[in-house]
C-alpha cells in the first residue's frame, strides 16, 4: 500500500512540476516548414543542390555567409586578410563547439576543404585553392595557384564539419568519411556541425526533426526557434493549403498563381524577394545557320515582350532582364534594359534576308522553372510575329536533360543560377566558346562563340582589383547585350508564405537560404 | 487447395518477371537519373563516373541480367535518391498506403451495402434518386478535384456570403453554409503510435484518425458510388429472382427477404468487382497520397518517376503487381467460402 502511495505521490508530484514549468516552455517556439523538397542527403559534400545548401546553414555555419545585399557577413570566421596576390589568411572564431562536443578549430577547416576538393559536386568550383594550412588553431591561411579574386565567394560554401566525428571506420568497415552518391555512407545519415540546429529524427522525403543546439556559439542571435519539424510538400496546391489551414507556419516557392490568395488570406503573410535565377532562351547555331547571323538574333531578342511575361504570366512574380547579371552582382550593368520593339525586329530580319521568316524546333522542361512551359509557349507565339515558326516540345525535367544535351533542336530554354554568386560564372558556363577539354561553356546549348567577350571575362577572373574587375564584367554584359548571345527573359523572383507572428522577412534573401537560426517568433 | 495457392504462386512469379522485364525496358525513356544526382557544374567526365558506377552504360541485356542475379536473391537495388535498398524504402512507405485503402474500403463497405439496398428496395423514392443523381456526379468527378475541394471546404474553410447578412435568415443561412476549417490537410501527423517494424499506425489516436479522414474521403469518392450502383443493380435482378418471390409467397418477413435470402446473393459478383477494384485503389492512392501529401507508396512512387529514380521505380512496380495477384487469390478464397458450389482446383477453369 505505501509503495501504491509513493507511486501515486510522486505522478501527483511531477504532473504539477510539469504544470508550473509550463509558462517557461511556452516561450520556446516550434516551427512547422512545408518545403517543397526535401534535402537529398545530410552530407554536404556528397551534392551541390538548393537542398543541401539549406540544411548546410541549419546545421552548419559557414566561414562567411551573404547579406540580404550581397555583402559578406563573418560567421565562423571573424575576420579576413589578403597578405599577397595568392595567399588569404582567415581568423576564426573561438569558444565555438561542434554538436558532438567536440571543439572547433582550424584543422576542422582545413580537413573540410580538403575534403571539398574530394567531392565531384564541388571539385570544379574550388578548383582555384591550391592548399590550405592552419597557421595555428584559430588561422587558416588559403593558396590559390593565381589570383582569385572570389575567395570570399568560395568561402560561403565552406561549411566546418566536425573532422573528428568523421574521421574512423563504421561498423561495417566504410570510412566515416566517403563521399559516395546515392550510398548509404555515414556522413549522409549523419551529421555533426555547429550550426543552431541538430537533426534529432529523420526520414527521407517524409519529415524531419531538428531542436535548437543549446551551446550554439551565436548567443547574440536573436532567434527563439527551439524545434522544427519540416515536411516536404512537392505539390504547390497542397503546400498552399497547408500554409492557408494553419498546418504548417512557414513555406517556400508559392505559386504565381497563389500570390494573391496568400497575401489577402487570414492569418498568413507572403514575402518575395527578388532572385538569381536567369531565366532564358539558347539559340542553337549548329542547326540554324540564322542564328550565326548577329542581326537574326537580335530580332530574336526584339520580339520578346519580357516585361509583357513578367507582368501577365507571372503576375509580377519576375524582374524583367537584359543581362545574366541581376542587382548586386558586380557585373550588374544598369544601363542594359529589356527593348522589346516589334518593328525593329521585322527590320532586322528583312535585312538579313529572312523576311519570309524560317521554322525551328523549341524544347523547355514543364516541371523545373516556375511557369516554364507557358512561358515557353508565350515566347513561341511571339517569334510567330517575326515570321519564325515554332515547333515546341515540352517535358518533364528527368527527361529534358538528356535532351538538352544531345543539341539537337534549334532552342532550348535555361535556368541558371550562379554557383558562386558572381558575374563571370554565367559567362563561363553559358557563352563561352566550347572548349571540352576545359569545361568551358558547358552549357552552351547554341555554340555561341565570342572570344573577345570570353577574354575579358577571363582577365576578370584573375583581377584582384574588385572595382576594376566589376568594370570588365559590366563591359562584358554589355558586349553581350549588344551580339545578343543568349535570350534573356527574366530573373525568377522568390516567394515565401508564413503565418501571422512569423517574422520571416529579415532571414530570407535572394538565394534562397533562409537563415532560420535568426528567425524570431512572436505569437 | 494447396494446388490452387501453388499455381497462384507461379502466377506472382510470372507478373513479376514481366513486369521487371518491361519497366527495364521503358527506362531510357524515364530520363536520366544522373543529371539530378548532380550539381549543375559537374562537368561531364565526372557524370560519365557516375553513370558507369551506377551500370548505367551497359546494354539493356547485361543489366537486365545483373538485376535478376540480384532480385533472385532479394536484393531489388539501391534507389538513387534514399540511397538504401529499394525494398527497404517500399517497406517503409508500404505501411501509410495500406491504412490508407483499408479506412477508404472501411467507408465504401459501411456506405455502399445500406445505401444500394434501400434504393434497390425503394427505386422510386426521393431517396433513392438523390443518391443515384449523387452517384453518377461522384463518378465523373477526379479524385484530384474532389481532394482540392475538400481541402478548401474542410481544412481551409470558406466564407459563404451570398444571402444579405442584415437579416437574419441571411446571415443565419450564411453561417450554415460557411465553414471554419481546421482539419489536417496534409501528412499523416504527429500522432502516431507505433505497431512494430516500419509500421506507425493512424488508426489509434484521434489526432492520427483525423489526418486519415479527408484523404480516405477522396480515395473512396470514386468507388463508393460505383458500388452503389452495382449493389443496387445486383439487387434489383435477384429480388426479380424465383427464390425471392417464392420467399414472399411463403409470407416470411420482408426484412428477412431483403437481408437474408436477397443480400446473400448479391455480395457475390460485389466481391468479385470489389477485390479486382482494391487493386485499383492502391493505383488510384499516387493521386490522393500526392495531394494530401500522404507518405505513402503512392507519393513515393511519383517522386520516384521525376527523380528517374530507376530500381525504386521497377521494385515498386513488381509489388504493386504482387498486390494485384494476393487480392486476387484472397478474393476466390472468399469466393469459395460464401458460394460452396464454386470448387478451387489448380486446374484451368
Amino acid at each position: 500500500m505505501t509503495l501504491k502511495k509513493t507511486i501515486l505521490a510522486s505522478v501527483i508530484g511531477a504532473a504539477f512540476a510539469g504544470a508550473t514549468l509550463m509558462p517557461l516552455a511556452a516561450s520556446a517556439e516550434t516551427l512547422r516548414i512545408g518545403y517543397s523538397a526535401d534535402f537529398e542527403t545530410l552530407d554536404l559534400h556528397e551534392q551541390l543542390s538548393g537542398g543541401v545548401l539549406r540544411f548546410s546553414h541549419m546545421t552548419f555555419d559557414p566561414l562567411v555567409r551573404w547579406t540580404k545585399d550581397f555583402e559578406f557577413e563573418p560567421r565562423l570566421a571573424t575576420e579576413w586578410e589578403q597578405t599577397d596576390d595568392t595567399h588569404t589568411r582567415f581568423t576564426l572564431r573561438e569558444g565555438v563547439t561542434f554538436h558532438s562536443g567536440n571543439e572547433f578549430t582550424a584543422k576542422d577547416v582545413v580537413w573540410t576543404i580538403e575534403r571539398l576538393k574530394e567531392s565531384p559536386d564541388y571539385r570544379a568550383i574550388f578548383e582555384p585553392i591550391e592548399s590550405v594550412e592552419a597557421v595555428d588553431d584559430y588561422t587558416v591561411e588559403i593558396t590559390t595557384a593565381e589570383p582569385y579574386p572570389l575567395l570570399l565567394n568560395l568561402a560561403t560554401y565552406i561549411f566546418p564539419m566536425d573532422s573528428e566525428f568523421y574521421t574512423g571506420e563504421t561498423e561495417d568497415g566504410n570510412a566515416k568519411d566517403e563521399i559516395v552518391k546515392a550510398g548509404n555512407t555515414f556522413a549522409s545519415r549523419n551529421a555533426s556541425g555547429t550550426g543552431p540546429f541538430k537533426v534529432t529524427n529523420r526520414r527521407q522525403g517524409v519529415r524531419v526533426d531538428m531542436e535548437r543546439f543549446e551551446d550554439y556559439w551565436d548567443t547574440e542571435s536573436p532567434g527563439n526557434v527551439s524545434e522544427i519539424v519540416l515536411t516536404p510538400i512537392a505539390e504547390n496546391a497542397s503546400r498552399v493549403a497547408a500554409l492557408l489551414s494553419g498546418s504548417v507556419d512557414f513555406i517556400d516557392a508559392v505559386p504565381p498563381n497563389d500570390l494573391d490568395r496568400v497575401r489577402d488570406a487570414q492569418g498568413a503573410n507572403l514575402v518575395e524577394v527578388p532572385g538569381t535565377r536567369i531565366i532564358g532562351f539558347q539559340l542553337n547555331e549548329e542547326t540554324v545557320e540564322a542564328f550565326q547571323d548577329e542581326r537574326v538574333r537580335q530580332a530574336v531578342d526584339l520580339a520578346i515582350n519580357q516585361e509583357g511575361i513578367a507582368d501577365r504570366l507571372m503576375r509580377g512574380f519576375a524582374t524583367p532582364a537584359a543581362q545574366f547579371s541581376p542587382e548586386g552582382y558586380a557585373g550588374h550593368n544598369p544601363e542594359l534594359t529589356p527593348r522589346y520593339d516589334l518593328e525593329r525586329a521585322q527590320a532586322l530580319m528583312a535585312e538579313a534576308g529572312f523576311e519570309e521568316g524560317f521554322s525551328v524546333d523549341m524544347i523547355a522542361p514543364n516541371n523545373r522553372y516556375v511557369n516554364d512551359a507557358q512561358i515557353a509557349q508565350a515566347v513561341a507565339n511571339m517569334l510567330s510575329r517575326i515570321n519564325i515558326t515554332v515547333n515546341l516540345r515540352t517535358m518533364p525535367l528527368a527527361q529534358y536533360w538528356p535532351e538538352y544535351d544531345e543539341r539537337a533542336s534549334d532552342i532550348a530554354m535555361i535556368g541558371w543560377h550562379s554557383d558562386t554568386e558572381d558575374t563571370a560564372n554565367f559567362f563561363q558556363y553559358l557563352t563561352f566558346c566550347i572548349d571540352e577539354e576545359s569545361g568551358a561553356g558547358q552549357y552552351n546549348y547554341g555554340s555561341y562563340c565570342n572570344e573577345e567577350i570570353d577574354a575579358l571575362v577571363t582577365e576578370a577572373d584573375s583581377e584582384v582589383d574588385l572595382e576594376r574587375r566589376a568594370e570588365m564584367l559590366q563591359q562584358a554584359e554589355a558586349m553581350l547585350y549588344e551580339d545578343a548571345g543568349f535570350v534573356m527573359l527574366h530573373w525568377q523572383n522568390l516567394a515565401y508564405g508564413a503565418a501571422d507572428g512569423i517574422d520571416i522577412e529579415p532571414v530570407v534573401n535572394a538565394i534562397d537560404f533562409p537563415y532560420l537560426g535568426d528567425l524570431v517568433i512572436e505569437r | 487447395m494447396i494446388a490452387f495457392l501453388i499455381k497462384r504462386l507461379m502466377h506472382a512469379v510470372l507478373v513479376m518477371f514481366v513486369i521487371s522485364l518491361l519497366a527495364f525496358a521503358i527506362q531510357d525513356n524515364l530520363g536520366d537519373p544522373v543529371a539530378q544526382m548532380v550539381g549543375q557544374s559537374v562537368p561531364e567526365s565526372e557524370r560519365q563516373a557516375l553513370r558507369e558506377r551506377l551500370g548505367l552504360t551497359d546494354p539493356f541485356l547485361v543489366q537486365y541480367a545483373r538485376f535478376a542475379k540480384n532480385a533472385v536473391q532479394g536484393d531489388f537495388g539501391n534507389s538513387y535518391f534514399y540511397g538504401e535498398p529499394a525494398l527497404e524504402v517500399i517497406g517503409r512507405h508500404l505501411p501509410a498506403t495500406l491504412e490508407l485503402v483499408f479506412a477508404a474500403t472501411l467507408i465504401i463497405v459501411l456506405f455502399s451495402v445500406p445505401i444500394g439496398v434501400y434504393s434497390a428496395i425503394k427505386p422510386r423514392s426521393l431517396i433513392s434518386r438523390f443518391f443515384m443523381s449523387a452517384s453518377i456526379i461522384g463518378i465523373s468527378i477526379p479524385v484530384f478535384l474532389t481532394a482540392i475541394v475538400l481541402i478548401q471546404i474542410f481544412s481551409i474553410g470558406i466564407t459563404v456570403s451570398i444571402f444579405p447578412d442584415a437579416t437574419g435568415w441571411g446571415s443565419w443561412l450564411n453561417g450554415l453554409l460557411s465553414t471554419s476549417g481546421n482539419m489536417p490537410s496534409f501528412g499523416r501527423g504527429y500522432d502516431l503510435v507505433h505497431v512494430f517494424g516500419s509500421w506507425d499506425t493512424n488508426l489509434a489516436t484521434l489526432s492520427g484518425l483525423q489526418h486519415l479522414v479527408l484523404p480516405a474521403v477522396s480515395l473512396a469518392s470514386i468507388m463508393l458510388p460505383l458500388f452503389v450502383r452495382l449493389i443496387r443493380a445486383e439487387m434489383m435482378e435477384v429480388m426479380q429472382s424465383e427464390y425471392v418471390k417464392y420467399a414472399r409467397a411463403k409470407g416470411i418477413s420482408m426484412r428477412r427477404v431483403y437481408f437474408v435470402h436477397a443480400l446473400k446473393n448479391t455480395m457475390l459478383p460485389v466481391i468479385t468487382v470489389g477485390g479486382v477494384q482494391i487493386g485499383t485503389m492502391v493505383a488510384y492512392t499516387i493521386l490522393t497520397e500526392t495531394v494530401f501529401q500522404w507518405p505513402g507508396m503512392g507519393l513515393m512512387f511519383l517522386d520516384a518517376i521525376n527523380r528517374a529514380d530507376i530500381p525504386l521505380i521497377v521494385s515498386y512496380l513488381m509489388i504493386v503487381g504482387v498486390i494485384f495477384v494476393v487480392t486476387n487469390t484472397v478474393v476466390d478464397l472468399i469466393y469459395g467460402l460464401v458460394n460452396p458450389t464454386v470448387k478451387l482446383t489448380g486446374k484451368p477453369a
